[in-house]
């Protein structure tokens, strides 16, 4: 019962911020909401029991992506810019029309999903019971999500971890270390190039 | 923002208890929900945070660049040779049941390195990203 309602007020605040996100034209405004986004799908993933990705979503999607796209904004927005954010240049038929399509499309597919926790459910008869009984007996930990995350599927964290690793590599290549065009001094950071 | 004293007694309280949740988080995260992502991100916010009121030269000055850059370089390779530990210890790849005496033991090391790893290459990932955007902003 209080969960039936935790979810329709959490579902109703992101409905809320979706169409105010969608309305603003202030980006700034617009990746705060993104937070808040963030933050409330975050307790909608404590609500289904999923802590471990309540965890990344509030930690990742509230904190740090925050932060990214801020930096970001500071370094592309300018004030020219500003004045042009009022003015949208489209007319809204033909996104609204795409969207509509898409949104039916989605709402037609859910009809064929199991329950919220339906144990006949292919992702629950799959291999999950297999973890769920002998992932304890096997590697020792209690937490069944860190068994299944860095043992069985040892090699697809290995290869997030990588990806990461490359995403820093690739962001340090594009916008990282000074421009010799515009600056001239060796501050110390010379030997690093 | 360096002259704002409430965001800089806040922020002072605050770090230190980001950064012990973060630890917890690492270290606890086969007991309880968390592990080396959720951790490194934390890490990484406490980090930001500093820089965000002190300043970013300032943070930089805590934990330089070429430091971060080893460190995520070392977290992918603390990863990578714990499975190539298990190479050489008789088993398969990132197979850490040779990694100990007893299988279960072997698991539960393997599942901490490989942990350690991810933190370390998320927390120095972020900071790093965090960085070359903020060094971006001052230059212009």
């Amino acid at each position: 019962m209080i969960e039936t309602i935790v979810d329709l007020t959490n579902l109703t605040f992101l409905t809320i911020i979706a169409l105010a996100i969608a309305r603003l034209r202030n980006l700034f405004a617009v990746v705060m909401l993104f937070s808040v986004f963030s933050l409330i799908s975050a307790g909608l993933f404590v609500v289904m029991d999923a802590a471990d990705v309540a965890f990344t979503e509030a930690a990742v999607g509230a904190g740090i992506s925050t932060v990214l796209m801020l930096a970001t904004l500071a370094l592309t927005y300018s004030q020219k810019e500003k004045k042009d954010e009022h003015r949208s240049g489209h007319k809204p038929w033909l996104p609204l029309i795409v969207v509509f399509i898409t949104g039916v499309m989605l709402i037609y597919g859910t009809s064929d999903i199991p329950d919220f926790g339906d144990p006949d459910a292919p992702a629950q008869t799959h291999v999950a019971p297999y973890y769920l009984e002998n992932s304890l007996s096997e590697t020792g930990v209690p937490n069944v999500v860190t068994a299944v995350l860095a043992s069985y599927r040892g090699f697809d964290t290995l290869g997030e971890v990588t990806v990461i690793f490359t995403a820093a590599i690739a962001v340090l290549m594009l916008v990282g270390g000074r421009r010799k065009s515009t600056t001239n001094n060796n501050d110390g950071d010379s030997h690093e190039t | 923002m360096k002259h704002n004293l409430i965001l800089v007694i806040i922020a002072k309280f605050l770090i230190p208890l980001i950064f012990l949740f973060a630890l917890y988080v690492q270290f606890h995260g086969d007991f309880g929900p968390g592990g080396g992502f959720q951790a490194g991100v934390i890490f990484s916010a406490g980090l930001i945070l500093y820089a965000l009121v002190f300043g970013v030269e300032t943070a930089k000055n805590i934990i330089p660049p070429f430091v971060l850059r080893l460190l995520a370089s070392l977290g992918v390779l603390i990863y990578a040779g714990t499975g190539i530990a298990g190479l050489i210890l008789g088993g398969k790849y990132l197979e850490y049941n040779v990694l100990a005496s007893t299988p279960v033991a072997g698991q539960h090391l393997g599942i901490v390195l490989v942990e350690l790893g991810v933190g370390m290459t998320v927390m120095s990932a972020m900071l790093l990203i965090f960085f070359a955007f903020a060094e971006r902003g001052q230059s212009q």
